[in-house]
């Protein structure tokens, strides 16, 4: 299969860019570096559709889609087996991610065009999108785990450069540390998985990994530590490395904090394409998921179906228009989480999966939107917090229609995109475990009432005292937020069930009408309500906080779950391990080795004299020792 | 030439000649006596070779070449070593070897 050697310029383009931007950026005016990475970027978005087009679309055989690798190198070769490649690997998955990562970074390459004019560091801003860009096509791309594991690490570095992009900003960079420190901890567990399960099956390769029927397992039956077998661990280990990027709870509070960084970077990284990266590794270790660690699939279930709900508790109550995207997104995360969970493998029996990258794709679309929405809000208002909001659907137009759009793909209201892919959800999760089912049910409602809380809070109620009228954004701001428009009305209609599924052969699936209506029905009752509270200022819904006290309270407060982070580290972890430890270093360790110097020096100071500087004192000396030793030899030898 | 004369005798008077070397090596101040010391050394060294060589392996000359050597090393060794004593001359306006002691501590 030679016929896709040209997606490798898909990656390279960005890093091209990454490099050329980053070099040259400060020598040219801003503008340039914005234009060239949108070019380059849009490049290899063109290259992408071709890509998907050709391999969805074009000839395949009965077998359905199969894993195509066009290149691959070997990288490192540390043994006959240790062998580390690089390379690109097509299939289902690889290529939808390849279309969603760069249509979304087109577009808020294009938007940042607009939103990010005349700010410090406008070149440096494109440098990093670039190369974040890169590692996340590199990570989706990736024929096995070790180079997936790479360019996790580079998508968790281009993350952090751009949370801390306001470098001045001390929340900024807090932001960007904490957002390091959570994936970096999570990341721990990931690289310790990849260890353990190449050291049960000797392979880094996904299509080895994957393949059905594989027998590489066969020692891993026999492994197991505390009463557990050898391949849960590296599955669940794994999955911790996904769980943090994704945000799922408890290692979700980084994501929050991320809104520091600029609103396209948002769009890009923390709903679209970053945060699914863990649901694309679960998606991608699938197989081995389901057949070799069903224990794991169950936890996968139970955390993203907890995290959906407790983050769309917490979304109720926040009041910064990115905080509660930011929320929202941890709650559709943990939807595709809970979906991976209850999936089978197989025929109808994978609707689950394919459900998840059906939502991952749709999501990644009306997510962006938002996001782009919120910027393009932010931009016309200079404030992210909904109090200073209101009454904007007359100042912005495009804005208004196009977030009214994604709010009802994201609440599941017919035919907008997130009802056809949350309804596969909710159809997976009935089949296979019904308390899930119930709780994703009561986070549809939810949803659709947070979503509309903000949706009426900024454009509807009464008007704010602007220091200047808002003002509808450029056309640069304006051509990405109508597109993803678009991508969110119609790409429910794509065939996910024919393209993407659990063992490469599509499947028919129909509208279960048993799910549909009461999913629609909870949604609209959730926008009803929101309707009634928040469309006209009113006192209701403080009354309503104030009435639920102290739960209000803790939810707004996130359940204070950063505060019990701050305690358990700074109070516990600090104090009675960090603490100790220091003084044994310091007191223990420095001490010996400044012993040593120590003595030396007295030592030396003491005996210097000897070395007096007369030649005839070192000659008698010598020849001394020299008959010493001859004399004691011949006294030994005789 | 040397029948007749026992090894010991040679061996005596070269250990004497090594000895008186190294007494003078020591206790003699001047720079220029020392390297003459020095020289003797050598010689008695060179002595050994030659007697060696000729009671052990009567038809070879190693020894012999190794001691014509030795001569060789011990004047370019005595050049640079008079040359040296000449700076220090003109440093130091004498060449007592207890005044070259800069390099202590």
């Amino acid at each position: 299969m030679t016929g896709y050697t040209y997606t490798i310029f898909i990656i390279l383009i960005p890093l091209v860019m990454f490099l050329v931007t980053g070099l040259l950026g400060m020598k040219w005016k801003p503008i340039v570096s914005g234009i060239l990475g949108t070019i380059g970027m849009g490049i290899a978005w063109t290259l992408s559709l071709i890509t998907a087009g050709s391999y969805f679309f074009g000839t395949h055989g009965a077998e359905g889609f199969q894993a195509i690798i066009p290149f691959e190198i070997k990288w490192l070769q540390f043994t006959e087996t240790l062998i580390i490649k690089m390379g690109i690997l097509l299939d289902p998955i690889s290529v939808m991610m390849l279309v969603v990562v760069t249509t979304i970074s087109f577009m808020v390459h294009i938007y940042s065009l607009g939103y990010m004019k005349g700010e410090g560091g406008f070149a440096r801003f494109y440098s990093f999108l670039s190369l974040f860009t890169f590692a996340m096509l590199g990570l989706v791309i990736a024929t096995n785990i070790f180079q997936m594991y790479i360019f996790w690490e580079l998508v968790g570095v281009s993350s952090f450069l751009l949370i801390g992009f306001y470098y001045q900003k001390p929340s900024a960079v807090a932001a960007a540390k904490k957002a390091f420190i959570v994936t970096r901890f999570a990341d721990l567990g990931f690289l310790i998985g990849i260890l353990i399960l190449s050291f049960v099956t000797g392979t880094f390769d996904f299509a080895k990994l994957t393949e059905p029927g594989t027998t590489i397992f066969a020692s891993a039956a026999s492994m197991s530590f505390m009463g557990i077998s050898a391949m849960t661990w590296a599955m669940t280990l794994m999955f911790i490395g996904g769980a943090g990027k994704s945000a799922m709870f408890p290692l979700h509070i980084w994501l929050p904090d991320a809104m520091e960084g600029p609103t396209p970077v948002s769009a890009l990284i923390h709903a679209a394409t970053m945060v699914v990266a863990g649901v694309f590794l679960v998606a991608r270790m699938f197989p081995v998921i389901h057949f070799q660690a069903p224990a794991t699939q169950e936890i996968i279930a139970y955390v993203g179906g907890f995290t959906s709900l407790f983050a769309a508790v917490i979304a109720i109550t926040q009041y910064d228009i990115k905080r509660i995207l930011a929320f929202s997104t941890l709650s559709q995360l943990g939807y595709m989480m809970l979906s991976l969970g209850v999936s089978g493998y197989g025929g109808e029996e994978g609707l689950g999966y394919m459900a998840s990258m059906f939502h991952l794709f749709t999501h990644a679309m009306f997510k962006a939107l938002l996001f782009l929405g919120a910027g393009s809000i932010i931009h016309a208002v200079h404030s992210n917090l909904m109090q200073d909001m209101g009454g904007l659907r007359k100042y912005l137009p495009i804005t208004h229609i196009t977030f009214l759009i994604a709010c009802l793909a994201i609440s599941g209201i017919p035919p907008f995109a997130g009802f056809f892919s949350k309804d596969e959800i909710l159809v997976a999760a009935l089949e296979h475990n019904k308390l899930l089912f119930a709780v994703e049910y009561i986070v549809a409602g939810l949803t659709a009432f947070y979503m509309f809380r903000l949706y009426f809070g900024v454009f509807w109620g009464k008007d704010q005292h602007y220091h200047h009228t808002p003002h509808e954004s450029p056309m640069t701001m304006a051509i990405p937020l109508m597109f993803l428009a678009f991508m969110s009305i119609f790409s429910g209609f794509l065939p996910f069930h024919n393209l993407i599924t659990s063992d490469k052969m599509g499947f028919e699936t129909h509208t279960d009408l048993m799910v549909a209506i009461p999913s629609v029905l909870i949604g609209v009752l959730g926008i009803a309500m929101a309707w009634i509270l928040y469309k006209k200022e009113s006192v209701v819904p403080a009354k309503m906080a104030k009435s639920w006290g102290i739960l209000y309270t803790a939810t707004y407060n996130k359940f204070y779950f950063d505060e019990i982070y701050l305690f358990v580290t700074r109070k516990i972890i600090f104090n009675y391990i960090s603490r100790p430890i220091a003084w044994f270093d310091r007191h223990i360790i420095d001490a010996f080795m400044v012993g040593i110097g120590l003595v030396t020096e007295k030592v030396s100071y003491q005996i210097k004299g000897m070395q007096s500087g007369q030649l005839q004192h070192y000659a008698f000396a010598f020849v001394a020792g020299t008959l010493a030793i001859a004399l004691s030899m011949i006294y030994l030898l005789m | 030439m040397i029948q007749g004369i026992p090894l010991e005798h040679f061996l005596i008077v070269s250990t004497i000649m090594f000895f008186i070397g190294v007494c003078g090596f020591i206790i003699r101040r001047n720079l220029i006596t020392m390297l003459m010391a020095i020289e003797l050394i050598l010689n008695s060294v060179n002595i050994n070779f030659v007697v060696f060589n000729r009671y052990l392996y009567p038809d070879q000359l190693q020894g012999q070449f190794f001691s014509l050597f030795v001569v060789g090393i011990a004047a370019a060794e005595a050049s640079v070593a008079i040359a040296l004593i000449i700076n220090i001359y003109r440093n130091m306006k004498n060449i007592e070897v207890e005044n070259v002691n800069e390099m202590k501590y």
